[in-house]
């Protein structure tokens, strides 16, 4: 029984680095089809009675081999969002198992800010958090400093993310901060995209993020 | 067995022009004909058929078609080079456009880089900056090349980038010493010139002990030899080279090189009928002496600068010449050893990367089946940099690619399917399914040299420190022994 259970965390983890959501996704060489993927071994981890928190630090261990594999040059950003994805998946599956076992998952909601439609990069950041264990409210594009306010109120989130490429609209984000403190809503603000910087973010108090690895890094802690 | 791309050539020459040209030179070879100061050359083309006239110091040899034409048909279509690692095999067909790219040829000077810091006058900060030095190519250099070239994916063939110049080097070792270099550091196809006819005989039994006694039907070893001194003339000891060489039936490239303006008319119509001309001379004599003679076309064309003389090969002209030779030589369905990837620019780097690419692309696009000279080589030919030949790999790797088989109708249904399946998503990327491609080869990942020129060098520097770094198979010690033994191989590279 033990057995069986290391084998499954072992694919698990296995299926991660390779970023197969389920049994329909192939591996990198075009192969695996029909085989569990990340959905049915989380099933079949729990099912067999695997505690949650043993399946989330085999998630964890599965997502720093990721990154190992990008430092050495082997991985590239797909991998890293395909990886990021099939955690994000597993994670849904797993989520009222948390609860149920009284763990929490920490809440991130994500906006590109009012007068933006671009959102490449706050996508990528999205699927990176999920990857890191976090339940992302992505909010989409375009979207107005008051909804932003509301939902990290209203979610009791932790984390805010603003995404911004343009000079014109990253002036938004000062206006999210500001209404924030108004509102009494105490939350880590990160911000990111083309024409954000550290100074910016500094002088609206809050904390520049360069790329998806550091707004990881930042949100754990590191 | 290394496939090449194959590509659909850019045909600049009507099939009437390379006609002309073809008869043109039948007319130069017939009257005023080949000027040779080799005597057994001359004694073979006039024993079969040729008119000849005796000059003193030289012969005056005119060659009638039906000798040339003959000779022509008797030239193999389909030449195997073979490698210590078979997977490095090469099979070079006439008539099928497969491009390939190879190293060459015999610099004399090696380029150095150190790296060095400066003080700036102004602020007092320092920096670091890459300094050139140049030197004389040694056996060692040619170890290194072998080494570096062995790692540079897209260097399908090996033809020597330095010309060895120890004070122990002496004539009679020299050969055996430069394929001895070559071949224990690489697993691909050798090929070089001769220093020495007499020492052919070694060379070859070299090979087939290395390559447990694959002789000339998978040669490990090839050569090359430029029989003739433009305007149409026959060196002594070149010609005894391809006539010995000939004998022994391995594959042999008869190159020549024109230079257009001054050795060879600058106008494109002439310089090709005499550089045709010049060639079929070489490919004639192979084939009488042995019949089915290997041979590949060799083409080393260029214009010459204008103030000094000096050759020109980043000249628009040297490309065109070239990718005229290489028509001619399918015309005769012969395989090409053709030339890109020189410049005249002295330093590695940016200059001479875009003077380079555009011959490799050109000549590319040719459809030539062996492209030589496409690695390192700075100011023409003189100088080689491996700093150099590593951006050239990087290069010629995104001209391969350039040419990569379409697959549209293999591909469409899938893509369809991606299409939908990532609009069904938040993120909306591509990059889930992208990640197979990237993982087939044949791709380049980014551009991996970032920053100002000097930056750049620094970083293909390290890349260079890292692939000689990094281990090559030797050949292996039993054979190595008996190498020693037998031939006069210098104790330092073994």
């Amino acid at each position: 029984m033990v057995k069986i259970s290391h084998k499954i965390l072992a694919n698990l983890k296995e299926d991660i680095i390779k970023g197969r959501r389920n049994k329909e996704d192939e591996d990198f060489e075009g192969g695996g089809v029909g085989e569990p993927g990340v959905v049915e071994l989380v099933e079949d981890a729990l099912n067999r009675g695997v505690k949650p928190k043993e399946i989330i630090d085999c998630i964890n261990g599965a997502m720093v081999a990721v990154g190992k594999r990008y430092e050495t040059g082997e991985f590239f950003i797909p991998d890293m969002m395909a990886a990021a994805e099939a955690v994000s998946v597993g994670m849904k599956v797993l989520e009222p198992h948390l609860i149920s076992a009284g763990e929490r998952m920490e809440k991130f909601v994500i906006a590109t800010v009012e007068g933006d439609l671009h959102d490449i990069g706050k996508n990528i950041v999205a699927l990176f958090l999920k990857g890191g264990g976090f339940d992302v409210i992505d909010l989409g594009v375009n979207v107005p400093a008051e909804t932003i306010v509301k939902t990290v109120k209203g979610e009791d989130a932790k984390f805010v993310g603003l995404s911004a490429l343009l000079t014109t609209t990253m002036q938004r984000m000062g206006e999210v901060v500001e209404k924030m403190r108004i509102h009494g809503v105490d939350a880590k603000v990160l911000v990111g995209g083309a024409a954000v910087s550290a100074e910016y973010a500094e002088q609206i108090g809050a904390i520049y993020c360069k790329d998806a690895f550091e707004a990881v890094k930042v949100a754990k802690g590191g | 067995m290394r496939e090449g791309v194959l590509v659909k050539p850019y045909e600049r020459l009507e099939r009437e022009q390379l006609e002309g040209i073809h008869n043109a030179s039948l007319a130069i070879l017939r009257d005023p004909g080949i000027v040779s100061y080799n005597r057994e050359a001359t004694d073979i083309f006039k024993e079969n058929g040729a008119e000849v006239s005796s000059h003193g110091a030289y012969w005056q040899i005119s060659i009638p078609e039906w000798l040339v034409e003959g000779s022509i048909k008797c030239a193999p279509s389909v030449i195997k080079l073979g490698a210590r690692d078979k997977e490095n095999n090469l099979i070079l067909d006439g008539n099928e456009p497969r491009v390939r790219f190879g190293t060459g040829s015999e610099s004399n000077v090696i380029l150095d880089i150190e790296i060095e810091e400066f003080v700036s006058e102004r602020t007092g900060g320092k920096r670091r900056f890459p300094v050139f030095h140049r030197r004389r190519g040694t056996v060692r250099d040619l170890c290194e090349a072998a080494h570096l070239c062995e790692h540079l994916q897209n260097v399908d063939f090996f033809i020597r980038t330095v010309n060895i110049q120890d004070e122990d080097i002496t004539n009679d070792n020299k050969d055996v010493n430069k394929y001895y270099a070559s071949l224990n550091n690489m697993k691909k196809h050798v090929m070089a010139g001769l220093t020495n006819v007499k020492k052919l005989d070694e060379v070859i039994r070299m090979a087939e002990i290395i390559s447990g006694g694959r002789g000339r039907e998978e040669p490990i070893i090839s050569f090359v030899t430029c029989v003739t001194k433009s305007p149409l003339q026959l060196v002594d000891d070149t010609t005894q080279n391809l006539i010995e060489i000939a004998k022994s039936g391995y594959p042999v490239s008869i190159s020549t090189s024109p230079q257009g303006g001054s050795t060879a008319p600058l106008q494109e119509a002439g310089l090709l009928a005499q550089l045709n001309a010049e060639i079929l001379t070489g490919i004639v004599l192979a084939q009488l002496v042995r019949k089915k003679t290997p041979v590949l076309y060799g083409s080393v064309p260029l214009r010459v600068r204008m103030d000094t003389l000096d050759n020109m090969y980043g000249a628009p002209e040297s490309n065109l010449y070239n990718i005229g030779a290489v028509q001619m030589a399918r015309f005769y369905g012969i395989p090409c050893y053709s030339t890109a990837g020189i410049g005249d620019s002295k330093f590695p780097g940016i200059e001479a990367s875009v003077n380079k690419q555009l011959s490799h692309l050109y000549i590319a696009l040719s459809g030539a089946q062996y492209i030589h000279y496409a690695f390192g080589l700075l100011e023409g030919t003189n100088t080689f940099s491996p700093e150099q030949a590593i951006l050239d790999d990087l290069h010629i790797g995104i001209i391969k690619s350039l040419f990569k088989e379409q697959r549209i109708e293999k591909e469409i249904g899938d893509s369809l399917k991606e299409i939908r399946e990532v609009m069904g998503t938040s993120h909306k990327m591509f990059t889930r399914y992208t990640r197979k491609y990237l993982r087939k080869g044949g791709f380049v990942p980014f551009y991996p040299y970032e920053g100002d020129a000097n930056e750049t060098l620094m970083q293909v520097k390290e890349r260079k420190e890292a692939l000689v770094s990094a281990p090559v198979e030797e050949i292996p010690a039993d054979i190595k022994k008996e190498l020693f033994q037998e031939f006069d191989i210098l104790d330092r590279i073994k």
